[in-house]
């Protein structure tokens, strides 16, 4: 290997670092008033196995830098793979040029200095899984096993798989802040096909965690989407009606997903947003409190600093129902005349509190309702609030389940979901950046057949 | 815009562009292949690719920002029967390229060594031409068109408040050789404009969205196209604030031509995949020769369309494309294959293996996907329909390839009541059965139209331009998904 392909995970923040330093300088050099530049190294192997066969084996490796100039308030960027420093210097060179043609923007620059962390905690999001791709093969194998076992029904798979990955994140920028960390992500995933009278459904199942030794059972996993896909057969279509519905902890990510669009910066300064002017007013049940904490150990959406390098911090977003801050960066903070946030580049581990029930719980509140299963498209309006999905769950009376649905549509406005949440769910679906509990919604508009 | 040189002389301005700049000799190549040849290895390629993109983009009346990124790789691949070893590396030179052959082909333990089949280059199409489209216009002039599309978009109607419109090009160049003796390159120029709108009227706010792109360099962005796409993107708009709610529950669908099409994407496209129906788990699955769609239905995907989006000259194997018959009066004819899923079928390959970038896996994916005019005129459709819902533009959608349910979600949709065009209606969704939908056709436009050049295609994590297609459409029961009741 030669001198150019000298990057590994060992000597990798050094040697980023030291290409952030040299991007700046020479920024400096060709006359930018302000810069920043972002570099990234990362490297890791999946396998997926299929019908107890190994299929795939893929190695990755991706390194990158970008860099952003400003002369004066205006602003040029360039990216490249290619870290080597002629390659770096072209990419300087070039977004120097491409700032001469943009135009002044007076909000545009880096974030203000003071609000730059001072320090870097460490949220022990690096922890390497020390794993060869035979011994991840097994344990795909493993989980697959107890996918295909779980059922007779269980006929067919797509596969499961053992992915692994480490990286490095460095930022830095001309107020002198030169920041970076150690980070990496191992999963677990399984998906399955069932079969019964001529019709097939499939599923899946996955973890993914910091730390391989967070990860639940390979068999667990398998077991687990074997469960969900059978649950699946038989599905019919529901009359149109209108009923309360739940929606599970992994579907309900999604829901509180469209707040956190509506109350970003871009959003709400271009008015592409159904939450515009709603800060400081109620917007959820009173019952709804939901924070940002971006620094919990080990969660998938940690960091110590935001894209501009701005330190994170744990904050109320929504307390007891009423809107209490937006997700901004420096740009659209200036825009609308407010504060950073430290959320350039988005949010940072979005924890729902639970109102203490049980999933079991809020399907005996509910009593009668559908429980969703999944929810597919982009049916969300994000202007408007008008939101209508196709759906797939499971139709529930008296507190129980009683059959699975299929091809229906769920619908209703954002803004009225969300005043009529009556309880989130002690379940906690800690896979992605945000953190709740099943959610039960009062009513909404199925439509079927 | 013709090509100006012959595909041969383009395959070695393509090699001195990816592989002299590096060093790579063709010994290098052969050595690579014969590293990731070694066991029982079916089949092997090196996929090298350099790409530049651009992007501009204004808001609040300037052009705040241009972007430039450049991406460059290699990605090797081994197959033997269904396994596949992959590694890339984004040096394109030999020690990474030996290195990332070593790992992709350690999927293979044992066997004999394979053979590497002597390169014969392999003319693809000439659909466009091999420019570099961000070289086509000026800096300046990219700025200026739309610095003069925000002034002349918010003159057309006092209620636009915001305008959000970008510019981009990419141009990626790529080279393809394996151990059949493939050996192809492909020089791909693609460029797209969006604009974006946001009107108020009162308390009521809406937004409008249009673009459109294709395989061209930005000469094709005219002022007329551009202030065109402007005007649709308000008319968009607009017509959604006096939008009343969607009703809900199954009935008479008419979807409108061209982007509409997007349906035939979701609900037979992805389910003809190769893939999924060698591995059985679409709900198409040893259904050929079966009838899947009333016989006025012939739907095809077609990646010989010149300038197209989602048209390539060879496709990411180095294979050409084609035009391949999906389903033919009905009757369902073929699936999309690459390499591998034909080999493992028995069947050739349709010239349907794409990829993201060199770091990603080929797997079979469309390229334009259309369904052929039918007999009757779009005014007779509407007219025909007593109560129903007319879908003129959508957004995107999705499909389960495996239980055949899928979703789109129209952005401009109307009330049809007694033949005629009533209220426009709120953004709803609509769900329905892929092996089923199409037989629910009773009438076929004469309008065949494709889409402006905006469609991007995601599956299993990678994203490739493509194009849609259709005639207007009379759908006789799809579910829509609103809140305003079935009245």
């Amino acid at each position: 290997m030669t001198a150019r392909t000298a990057l590994s995970l060992q000597t990798g923040l050094g040697t980023l670092q030291e290409k952030v330093a040299d991007v700046l300088k020479l920024a400096k050099e060709l006359g930018a008033t302000q810069a920043e530049a972002h570099a990234n190294f990362g490297t890791g192997f999946s396998v997926n196995v299929r019908m107890r066969e190994v299929e795939t084996l893929r190695h990755q490796r991706d390194q990158g830098v970008s860099v952003t100039v400003w002369l004066g308030h205006r602003k040029g960027s360039a990216s490249t793979s290619d870290l080597r420093p002629e390659a770096l210097g072209e990419s300087v060179r070039k977004a120097c040029a491409l700032a001469k043609y943009g135009a002044e923007d007076p909000a545009s620059g880096l974030a203000d200095a003071h609000r730059l962390a001072s320090s870097i905690p460490d949220l022990s999001l690096y922890h390497p899984w020390n794993i060869e791709p035979a011994a991840a093969i097994e344990l795909a194998m493993a989980c697959e096993a107890a996918a295909l076992d779980h059922d007779p029904r269980v006929t067919n798979s797509e596969g499961a798989s053992v992915s692994t990955s480490e990286g490095l994140r460095v930022y830095g920028n001309s107020h002198g802040f030169l920041g970076g960390y150690q980070e990496s992500d191992h999963s677990i995933s399984c998906s399955v096909v069932a079969a019964q009278d001529g019709a097939m459904e499939t599923d899946y199942e996955y973890a993914v965690a910091r730390d391989a030794a967070d990860l639940p059972s390979a068999a667990g996993i398998g077991a687990e989407a074997g469960r969900r896909t059978v649950a699946r057969l038989g599905g019919t279509k529901l009359e149109t009606r209108t009923a309360p519905v739940l929606f599970p902890a992994r579907v309900a990510r999604g829901l509180i997903g469209h707040l956190l669009s509506a109350i970003s910066g871009g959003a709400l300064y271009r008015k592409s947003s159904f939450l515009v002017d709603a800060l400081g007013r109620p917007v959820f049940a009173s019952r709804v409190t939901i924070d940002e904490k971006p620094h919990l150990q080990k969660a998938l959406n940690s960091a110590p600093f935001d894209n501009e390098g701005v330190a994170t911090m744990e904050r109320r977003l929504v307390d007891a129902g009423v809107l209490g801050g937006y997700l901004l960066g420096s740009y659209y903070a200036r825009k609308l005349g407010m504060q950073t946030t430290g959320n350039a580049g988005g949010a940072h581990n979005v924890v729902v509190h639970s109102t203490g029930e049980s999933f079991d719980d809020l399907l005996r509140q509910m009593d009668t309702g559908l429980v969703l299963a999944d929810v597919m498209g982009n049916g969300v309006n994000p202007v408007t609030g008008d939101y209508s999905m196709g759906a797939s769950g499971f139709w529930v009376e008296k507190g129980t389940i009683q059959y699975p649905v299929t091809e229906i549509t769920i619908a209703g406005n954002l803004k009225d979901m969300y005043r009529q949440i009556l309880g989130i769910g002690t379940d906690v679906d800690r896979r992605g950046g945000v953190l709740t509990g099943s959610i039960l919604v009062e009513e909404m508009t199925i439509a079927g057949s | 815009m013709n090509a100006a040189v012959t595909p041969d002389s383009s395959l070695a301005r393509v090699r001195s562009h990816v592989l002299d700049a590096a060093g790579i000799a063709d010994r290098d190549l052969e050595r690579a292949l014969g590293t990731l040849m070694r066991g029982a290895v079916d089949n092997a390629d090196l996929y090298f690719e350099v790409s530049r993109q651009e992007s501009w983009t204004l808001e609040d009346g300037i052009v705040k920002e241009g972007a430039h990124s450049i991406e460059q790789g290699v990605g090797v691949r081994a197959m033997s029967g269904e396994k596949t070893g992959f590694a890339y590396s984004d040096e394109v030179m030999v020690p990474a390229l030996l290195q990332a052959s070593a790992a992709a082909s350690a999927i293979v333990r044992h066997g004999q060594q394979g053979r590497v089949q002597a390169w014969q280059p392999r003319p693809g199409h000439r659909l466009y031409a091999p420019i570099d489209p961000l070289a086509t216009r000026s800096d300046d002039e990219k700025v200026a068109l739309l610095q003069r599309i925000d002034s002349e978009v918010r003159a057309l109607d006092p209620r636009v408040k915001q305008v959000v419109a970008s510019l981009a090009a990419a141009h990626d160049v790529v080279l393809v050789c394996a151990s059949d003796g493939t050996l192809a390159a492909d020089v791909r120029p693609l460029v797209r404009f969006n604009i974006s709108v946001i009107v108020e009227d009162g308390d009521r706010r809406e937004q409008g969205y249009a673009g459109g792109g294709g395989r061209f360099g930005y000469d094709h962005f005219t002022p007329e196209r551009v202030l065109d796409f402007g005007r649709e993107a308000v008319r968009q708009a607009i017509v959604n604030l006096g939008a009343v709610p969607a009703p809900s529950g199954e009935m008479i669908v008419v979807l409108g031509p061209g982007w509409p099409g997007v349906l035939l994407h979701e609900a037979i496209g992805h389910g003809l995949e190769g893939d999924f129906n060698r591995k059985g788990t679409s709900a198409f699955t040893g259904r050929i020769g079966e009838r899947v769609a009333s016989d006025l239905c012939t739907v095809v995907d077609d990646g010989t369309l010149p300038g197209r989006r989602g048209s390539l000259n060879v496709d990411d194997e180095g294979t050409p494309t084609r035009n391949t018959v999906l389903i033919e009066n009905g009757i369902l004819r073929g699936y999309l294959q690459d390499k591998m899923n034909a080999r493992l079928m028995g069947v050739e390959s349709t010239g349907n293996g794409r990829r993201q970038s060199f770091a990603h896996t080929p797997m079979p994916r469309m390229t334009n996907t259309y369904m052929l005019a039918g007999p009757h005129h779009p005014d007779e459709i509407i007219a025909s329909v007593s109560k129903g819902v007319y879908a003129r533009n959508f957004g995107g959608g999705q499909v389960d390839i495996t239980s055949g349910k899928f979703v789109f979600s129209a952005t401009e949709a109307y009330r049809i009541e007694n033949g005629r065009l009533g209220a426009p209606i709120r953004d709803a969704t609509l769900v329905g059965d892929g092996p089923t939908v199409l037989n629910r056709v009773t009438m076929v436009g004469n309008d065949m139209a494709l889409d402006t050049g905006i469609g991007v295609c995601g599956k299993e994590g990678q994203s490739v331009p493509v194009g849609v297609g259709q005639p207007t459409l009379r759908i006789d029961g799809l579910t829509v998904g609103g809140t305003g009741g079935d009245e």
